[in-house]
């Protein structure tokens, strides 16, 4: 039996969810004496429900806004106690549209939807968006709930209608569907069934959530306490490891099982290296020796053999490995993408997969999914709530698995390196192997050789700053002046490598991101080349900076910010771009219509409207010092 | 493995979260109250690191007026456990009879928690709040965020998928994590009941000296209280549901003496575990405005 079930509760503003929830808890413990007296005392404007009566959909609400605004705007953790000792979890989903990400959060955990239609509007775009979202997050079993039948006299055919409605699209996302007549205002079918409803001999809601098993649960999910799925490779275990325990004569490696079984004695490979051994100890929590662990349970194991484990690696079995667990370094994914700032083609994130993090950058955009209707649409970029196909490459290989498969080796979380924000919640769809067939070979002259071969120490110079502030005035004199001391250099100007490399590019901030990445890229290889390198980008975005210079080693990289003040700028307007700003031809230039992120630490500040010499100067001392 | 029931499904919850914090963390350390929630917490910790040992520091904000028997079993626990204990009490010495029970609360325990998180350099601080605990909770995340002056902002919190946190932080920023967020207080009676762990015997009914305040009964812990003209304590069968500090902790009347016999009660009073506490005041909302200055 399920002892903990996790339901994601869903459905419109107006449904009633509230009231239905509200219902549920105070039937089976979830309210308190005080809430109950706190919902019979209050009123919220426009409220119906006669004094003294309690009004339900109070039980649920939370936050201060939500009072004022009357609605439910996050996601809230309720919970229930059935008779039979099951606990249910309810995940409270707000309605509103533009909150796919809360719904889609509410989801993830979800093993089953509770999906509320409302009677006197029927099926709508809502109740699509909801199937659409829960299907994707994995949940496959949903209980539609047809509320409010009150307002349409208990009319049988009208509940028939709309269940073969949800029944059917339920059925194109591969859910599985029961439906509910109710009415949750006068508690109908809620908790106990209804004289109302003598033509429904069905479940209660109650009933509804008290008897589901979990043939239907997603799989892997370290809530589940068996496997639910059987699959292709066998059910082999998997063990991301959290945390290396270390006492007297003990080397352990913590971690919650996820997939299948662990057994004391079974077969272990070290998912990044192949390296194998065999588990020595199975520990459960407080240390106490297991035969086998399921899905689900915190454990701690040690190994037969001396083998070099850390935080974020994966342990399984060979065969998982030889299938579809292989490390690989690019994989197409689903994303749901949660941050205002959209995504940036090219930019580098952080890509948080078990305990690991890696750093990865979104090389396409295969499309935007429009969830109402399943078709993908052609997109560039994905905004907050959009939901989209994208290819992802990492820094270093990763173990990925389909979604489908296993939720959480099969899900990520995409983070800004600057913000920490989480930008986006992925779905492996498949590793894409063809990196596989990639191997960096090692030369014997390397940067070392070329650079004592020239007698200099390579770096990059990156001179960010407005437009006009003087970067490529300085860039060359400073340039002319290591020439001139027998010293090797190149410069890479903004404009220069627009009009070659870079053409294909606009001003976009996305297009500015894979501007900078892929002067940053090429500065990189010069620097392998042994030369001094001199970048003058306006590169305006803090995150697109600190991307480039992640690509380098502390010391070979010097961030050095040109700061000349606006209206020396647009007095020089070298290039007749301010003028063009002003006219409204330019809309995008940086420091008019783009916004230029200063940089925080630079290793340089220079004024651009003071000494040119002086600049030279202070550029060379950093180069040498 | 015999079936899980749901603390089975809890533990291995809080255990994970405990892990990962003490994996992604640079300085992780245990915010330690006293009460059962925090026996409760402190437990798990043990249980998720052995054989090891807790690999975080234990600290406890007093505010001088907590009950005597709360100090008393603080200190035979630190000693027994071996924790790393820091206690911090803000000097400035508030009290809650000459700066009302707010400003007090203010004083004594937000500005100190947050000087003392700051001093250590703490960048994620474990608490044992429960959804369950107030209405505003039920929304509160596992990995709470707090922005740079312990701000908690609603509208920067994290969307939690999966079990899988997002604990990288920006600079200033930190976390408050809670591994109790899906108990109930039931769960934690029962819990303490199954694993057999020693909580302050003031959960357990006795005969103390109170008085009666507005309705509440207070225990007079010591002779720091300033009794009305007339008034005498009075000894009642009495038991605590919270623990804080004595003055602003409402004792219930109870005959509970045990942990079978607590638990027996609860499945028959309905009401809140925070009614006894003086200082959520009225209203569903108070308990959010303390937190966004950062109180727990």
């Amino acid at each position: 039996m399920v002892s903990v079930l996790r339901v994601v509760a869903c459905g419109s503003v107006d449904d009633g969810k509230s009231t239905l929830i509200g219902r549920l808890l105070a039937t089976s413990g979830g309210a308190n004496e005080d809430e109950l007296d706190y919902a019979r005392r209050t009123r919220r404007g426009g409220s119906t429900i006669p004094a003294g009566m309690v009004d339900y959909s109070l039980l649920t609400d939370g936050l201060e806004a939500e009072h004022e605004q009357g609605i439910t705007i996050d996601v809230a953790y309720r919970f229930l106690d059935l008779p039979s000792g099951r606990r249910v979890i309810i995940a409270d989903a707000p309605g509103h549209e533009q909150y796919t990400r809360n719904m889609a959060v509410a989801a993830s955990t979800a093993d089953v939807a509770v999906l509320l239609v409302d009677a006197t509007k029927g099926v709508r775009e809502q109740t699509h968006r909801h199937l659409a979202i829960c299907a994707l997050m994995g949940v496959r079993s949903v209980i539609a709930v047809v509320n409010k039948l009150d307002g349409v006299n208990y009319d049988q055919k009208v509940f028939e209608k709309l269940a073969s409605e949800v029944r059917s699209a339920a059925a194109g996302l591969e859910v599985a569907a029961s439906v509910i007549p109710a009415s949750a205002l006068d508690g109908d079918n809620v908790v106990e069934p209804s004289p109302n409803l003598p033509w429904y001999d069905g479940q209660t809601l109650l009933d509804a959530l008290a008897t589901w098993e979990l043939n239907n649960r997603p799989r892997g999910d370290g809530q589940a306490q068996s496997a639910a799925r059987p699959r292709s490779d066998g059910g082999g275990y998997r063990l991301p490891v959290q945390y290396v325990i270390r006492a007297d004569q003990f080397r352990g490696f913590a971690g919650t099982v996820v997939g299948g079984s662990v057994r004391a004695g079974s077969t272990v490979a070290v998912a990044a290296s192949g390296v194998t051994s065999k588990i020595d100890r199975l520990l459960g929590p407080g240390g106490a020796a297991l035969d086998r662990a399921d899905p689900g349970t915190p454990v701690t194991v040690t190994l037969t053999d001396d083998v070099d484990v850390r935080r974020g690696d994966l342990l399984t079995t060979s065969d998982a490995l030889d299938d579809g667990l292989a490390p690989a370094t690019a994989c197409s994914a689903t994303l749901v993408w949660t941050a205002e700032e959209p995504l940036r083609h090219g930019r580098s994130y952080l890509m948080l997969v078990g305990s690991r993090i890696v750093p990865a950058v979104i090389t396409s955009v295969r499309g935007r999914l429009d969830v109402v209707s399943g078709k993908q649409y052609a997109a560039r970029t994905l905004d907050l709530n959009d939901i989209g196909t994208v290819e992802l490459t990492t820094d270093s290989p990763v173990c990925l698995e389909s979604y489908r498969d296993c939720r959480d080796t099969g899900s990520f979380l995409l983070v800004d390196r600057v913000s920490k924000e989480t930008v986006a919640a992925g779905m492996v769809r498949h590793a894409l192997r063809r990196g596989r067939n990639v191997v960096p070979h090692d030369y014997t002259v390397n940067r070392d050789a070329r650079q004592r071969l020239k007698g200099q120490q390579a770096k990059v110079v990156w001179l960010t700053g407005l437009p006009s502030s003087g970067k490529s005035t300085i860039a060359d004199a400073l340039e002319r002046r290591l020439h001139a001391s027998g010293l090797h250099t190149y410069v890479l100007d903004g404009d220069n490598v627009r009009s070659r490399l870079n053409k294909d590019l606009g001003f976009t901030p996305q297009d500015r991101a894979e501007n900078v990445r892929r002067v940053a890229e090429v500065s990189r290889v010069l620097l392998d080349a042994g030369l001094i390198v001199i970048v003058a980008l306006v590169s305006p975005f803090r995150t697109d900076r600190a991307v480039a210079k992640g690509l380098f080693q502390p010391g070979d990289f010097a961030e050095v910010w040109v700061n000349t003040p606006i209206d020396v700028c647009t007095s020089r307007d070298t290039k007749g771009l301010y003028a063009k700003a002003k006219a409204g031809t330019l809309p995008n230039l940086t420091g008019v219509g783009q916004n230029y992120e200063p940089p925080e630490h630079p290793d340089l500040v220079i004024d651009g409207s003071g000494s040119l010499d002086e600049a030279t100067e202070r550029l060379c001392a950093l180069l040498t010092g | 493995m015999a079936e899980e029931g749901v603390l089975d499904v809890l533990e291995a919850e809080a255990i994970h979260v405990l892990r990962e914090v003490a994996g992604a963390f640079r300085r992780p350390v245990l915010l330690y109250s006293i009460g059962k929630d925090s026996s409760v917490l402190l437990h798990l910790a043990t249980k998720a690191f052995a054989p090891g040992r807790m690999p975080f520091p234990v600290l406890h904000v007093d505010t001088g007026w907590k009950f005597r028997e709360m100090i008393a079993f603080r200190d035979d626990i630190a000693k027994r456990l071996r924790l790393d204990l820091r206690v911090h009490t803000n000097p400035e010495g508030a009290t809650p009879f000459t700066h009302g029970a707010h400003e007090y609360t203010r004083i004594m325990k937000t500005v100190t928690l947050r000087r003392a998180l700051d001093e250590s350099g703490f960048d994620a601080a474990i608490g044992g709040a429960r959804r369950d605990e107030e209405r505003s909770r039920a929304k509160e995340r596992i990995f709470s965020l707090r922005e740079p002056g312990h701000r908690w902002e609603p509208r920067s919190q994290r969307p939690e998928f999966w079990r899988r946190a997002n604990t990288e932080l920006a600079e200033g920023q930190t976390m408050r994590v809670f591994p109790l967020s899906n108990w109930t207080e039931l769960d934690i009676w029962r819990y303490i009941q199954r694993e057999n762990i020693a909580v302050v015997p003031l959960y357990f009914a006795a005969p103390r000296p109170v008085v009666e305040r507005e309705g509440s009964l207070i225990m007079v812990d010591d002779d720091r209280f300033p009794l009305e003209p007339g008034e005498q304590p009075q000894p009642r069968h009495v038991r605590f549901r919270t623990l804080g500090c004595y003055p602003l902790t409402a004792a219930v009347e109870s005959k509970a003496e045990n942990v079978e016999e607590v638990i027996d009660e609860m499945r028959l009073d309905r009401r809140s575990e925070r009614a006894g506490r003086l200082i959520d005041g009225e209203g569903g909302t108070s308990m959010e405005s303390k937190k966004s200055e950062g109180y727990f």
